[in-house]
């Protein structure tokens, strides 16, 4: 029912384009050895460019492909690519959480809670019954995705029937989560016997997702999951009555109402949807890359998600490139520091730079002298007012 | 004071909104803008305002040329503006709004309003008209409030002033004394700039006519012409004021409400005391003056305001304390006072807004899942079946003319098997071959037997088209008369004086 517009895919680029531009700059101007040379403006210049230039190679052979470890045979010139995809699995399914309750008018800062509780609900599972393979993974994702969206739908519910701002109450839901791992972590039923550290029992072998290259690498069917439930959660959203009704209250509340809609009915279900999709991402971060669940099992997956999602134009499509272009970023980014002294917090400026340019449309239309290009009318504005 | 306007011309995009437009008004004249919506008359007056910066073209005053980038540059021109929409701080008294941006200031710092009432009863002693300096705005009839905006722009010297569309929110008799006030400054010298598209008061207080059309002035007239001449030239094409209306022939009765009731959070009635029936192939229509609890009412019979009491029955079917899925789908179309807010969702496909209300019934939907195919088909038979004009039912909806907008609507709660027609404002802000449309559509329903139940500020089409007449004032129903009552009686009603027949 909709033609596709290439020009909603300019200026997310132009974005990402212009994040890089800046970032490299930063690098250049922060390196000590640049700035050492203030006197000779031009040897500056080239050995500023050659800082960024170095730091880049690393980050991308940080990501993608390190002629350093491909001597070693094996295919282990692609370790990198196997651990960005590690990494963008789970990306994709929290991204998924924030975009699709951006198309339903909603701002899910929540991600984040809801991908621990995946994470511990998939564990428990993982760890506690010994069921047959396939079953046992199934059960575990679906007890993950099940926690995830009871947490996502706390946010719903609050919004639907008292009118609580979900941005507020997801980012406090946030610490709840974090707190309750902390706790659950040395509870009887989550410690690992003989250690003392808060780290849950490793999920049984039935319950881990299966990985396609060895051990050595760990990508897994994780990814292949992901990118299945992106295409699924599109065509919820195209050729369903629900994924109708969230595209309408989204696009205009009042209009959706007058036309007989829930709008309460609408709000909780998106974030139990959403809530679940973010407690699939860390279901399958338990069961296809960590095994066993521990504090740090959520990373900044859920914060991340919201760059993903922005950049992506709360496209499912659009979700998954940005969640490969984050992964590679974050892995590529700490071969960055470890080579080059970069900090990996420039990996954050560029992020945040990005969004930047992404809810200020306007100010990259500028920079590139662009008319008329389709912004989608402030996505990330519009969410707050939901 | 003379104001020229020389070859005017300012697009939007690819529309041109003015195209070369000239025009000259003489000194001491009423000079009316007449021209349908969207036409160009308001940008030609936001250009001469200041408030929009034309591609090309000059204005002159008394023969000089003026640049005009700013509303200061335009006051200081001597050119004042009265909006459609007054800007006026309602919490404010009349002093205090017409001092705003100009205040005096005394002592430690106190407003110092002395001089503002003393030059606000000045004019109104001047011009013949009756205010309160000590008033606050929003206690203020709606026809008084304009009157606040007039003094402000008599008392920053205006020597022209621009009224754009100010009778669209008056009752019949605050329009009257408006075209008193207006005749009053034109003969104590002011020079009058009158937008419009109503036909009647441009022939009564017009000294001379412009028509506007899509851009461009198409030509002069005198206020002699006849309503069919101006008309024709305001639309391009011959126009038949009449509307044909068929027999009255009611059925049985199909909405029944009684002693409703709407309040708001605050358990403050918007609504009460409503009772009326309408009968199947009959239109009611409630006429008033905006704002008089039309919109609640409306809005209370689909089920969207959250406290009502009473009942509202449709066919014996109790409606009150239901859902508005309940109200739409026992059988009644709904066409929303805002077609933009309320009844499409602007990014949305066509297609996709033509089941906005049917979305998850069969044949649009198989289970969970929507029939797209059918959709799409579907759609292209009501596109064609209402003359919506576009390339394609894919083509988001706010692509399409306030007209087809309306269409869209039309054709969504039309194709749906109903009892009852509940239209609010159907043909606000469309042009002249819509509304024609639009007023056949609605008479079709009533000779197919439904009931219409017409929300509608204009007289002349409360007028056209009822059978029967129910004026709100205030939140109730005042009176409910026959359609042949008299223009006058009509407006009485509606300022709220009910008259007992003899």
């Amino acid at each position: 029912m909709k033609k596709l517009n290439a020009s909603v895919f300019i200026l997310p680029l132009l974005a990402f384009f212009l994040a890089i531009l800046i970032g490299g700059l930063l690098i250049a101007f922060s390196d000590p050895n640049v700035l050492k040379l203030r006197s000779d403006i031009p040897e500056m210049l080239s050995t500023g460019l050659s800082t960024a230039w170095e730091a880049y190679v690393a980050l991308f052979q940080g990501a993608i492909y390190d002629p350093n470890l491909a001597v070693k045979g094996g295919g282990q010139g692609l370790y990198p690519l196997s651990e960005t995809l590690v990494v963008a699995g789970p990306l994709i399914l929290a991204g998924l959480a924030v975009a699709l309750a951006f198309r339903a008018g909603l701002f899910n800062i929540g991600a984040q809670g809801q991908f621990v509780f995946g994470a511990v609900g998939a564990s428990y599972i993982g760890f506690t019954y010994d069921l047959p393979p396939v079953i046992h993974i199934i059960a575990a994702i679906t007890f993950g995705a099940f926690l995830g969206g009871i947490w996502g739908g706390i946010a719903g519910l609050l919004k639907a029937k008292t009118g609580a701002h979900e941005v507020i109450v997801t980012i406090m839901l946030n610490y709840v989560a974090a707190n309750f791992l902390l706790w659950l972590l040395k509870t009887q039923a989550f410690l690992r016997e003989g250690r003392q550290d808060p780290i849950a029992p490793e999920v049984l072998e039935n319950s881990r997702l299966p990985r396609f290259f060895g051990e050595e690498f760990r990508v897994s069917a994780a990814i292949l999951i992901s990118v299945i439930i992106a295409w699924l959660v599109s065509v919820l959203l195209d050729r369903t009555t629900l994924g109708y009704q969230f595209r309408a209250v989204g696009s205009n509340s009042t209009a959706a109402k007058t036309a007989g809609m829930s709008v309460p009915f609408v709000m909780t279900s998106v974030m139990v949807v959403c809530g679940a999709l973010a407690g699939l991402g860390g279901a399958i971060n338990v069961l296809g890359a960590e095994y066993a669940l521990t504090t740090g099992v959520a990373g900044s997956f859920g914060f991340d998600a919201i760059t993903v999602a922005l950049l992506g134009r709360a496209k499912p499509l659009g979700v998954v490139f940005s969640a490969f272009l984050f992964a590679g970023l974050r892995v590529g980014g700490q071969m960055m520091q470890a080579r080059t002294d970069t900090p990996l917090d420039l990996i954050l400026v560029v992020q945040a730079l990005i969004i930047l340019f992404i809810a200020a449309p306007s100010l990259v239309k500028v920079v590139f002298r662009l008319k008329n290009v389709g912004t989608s009318s402030g996505m990330a504005a519009k969410g707050w007012n939901g | 004071m003379s104001v020229e306007l020389r070859s005017i011309t300012k697009s939007f995009g690819s529309l041109i909104a003015n195209d070369q437009i000239n025009l000259k008004v003489n000194d001491g004249q009423i000079h009316a803008i007449l021209g349908e919506n969207g036409a160009g008359k308001s940008t030609l007056m936001n250009i001469l305002f200041g408030l929009l910066k034309p591609d090309s073209g000059e204005i002159f005053v008394d023969g000089k040329p003026v640049k005009i980038d700013e509303p200061s540059d335009a006051l200081a021109s001597g050119i004042g503006m009265v909006h459609q929409h007054f800007m006026l701080i309602p919490v404010f008294t009349v002093a205090e709004n017409i001092v705003l941006g100009h205040e005096k200031i005394k002592g430690l710092g106190t407003l110092d309003l002395a001089d503002a009432r003393a030059a606000i009863i000045d004019i109104a002693k001047r011009f013949n008209f009756e205010i309160d300096p000590d008033a606050v705005v929003e206690t203020l009839p709606v026809g008084v409030q304009q009157r606040v905006e007039i003094i402000r722009a008599l008392i920053y010297n205006a020597k022209v002033i621009i009224l754009d569309e100010p009778s669209a929110v008056l009752t019949p008799q605050e329009t009257d004394e408006l075209l008193r006030v207006m005749k009053e400054l034109r003969d104590q010298g002011k020079d009058i700039i009158f937008i419009t598209h109503k036909l009647r008061e441009v022939q009564e207080a017009a000294d001379e006519i412009t028509i506007i059309r899509r851009g461009k002035v198409v030509g002069q007239a005198k206020p002699t012409a006849s309503q069919e001449e101006l008309a024709s030239m305001m639309v391009g094409r011959p126009v038949d004021l009449d509307v044909s209306k068929k027999k009255f022939q009611p059925g049985a009765e199909i909405l029944k409400v009684t002693d409703l009731k709407v309040t708001d959070a605050t358990a403050r009635p918007l609504v009460s005391d409503i009772n009326f029936t309408i009968r199947s192939g009959e239109i009611l229509a409630i006429a008033g003056v905006q704002g008089n609890g039309q919109t609640e009412l409306a809005r209370a019979i689909m089920n969207l305001e959250p406290s009502v009491s009473g009942s509202i029955k449709l066919e014996g079917l109790e409606l009150v304390g239901k859902t508005v899925r309940d109200s739409l789908h026992s059988g009644i179309a709904y066409v929303p006072e805002s077609r933009e807010l309320d009844g499409l969702i602007s990014s949305f496909t066509i297609a996709e807004n033509l089941i906005l209300d049917v979305f998850d019934l069969a044949p649009n939907a198989k289970g969970m899942m929507l029939d797209l195919g059918f959709i799409s088909s579907n759609s292209e038979k009501q596109v064609k079946e209402f003359d919506v004009r576009t390339q394609s039912v894919a083509d988001a909806v706010s692509s399409l003319s306030g007209g087809n907008k309306q269409k869209v609507v039309l054709a969504r709660e039309l194709s749906r098997p109903v009892r009852l027609l509940v239209a609010a404002q159907p043909t606000r802000g469309l042009d002249v071959g819509s509304i024609e449309f639009v007023h056949e559509r609605i008479l079709a329903e009533r000779d197919a037997g439904r009931a219409v139940l017409l929300f509608s500020t204009e007289l002349d089409e409360v007028i056209a088209l009822a059978d029967r007449i129910a004026v709100m004032h205030k939140g109730s129903i005042i009176d409910i008369v026959p359609s042949d009552i008299s223009r006058a009686e009509l407006g009485l009603l509606m300022a709220g004086v009910k008259v007992k027949s003899a």
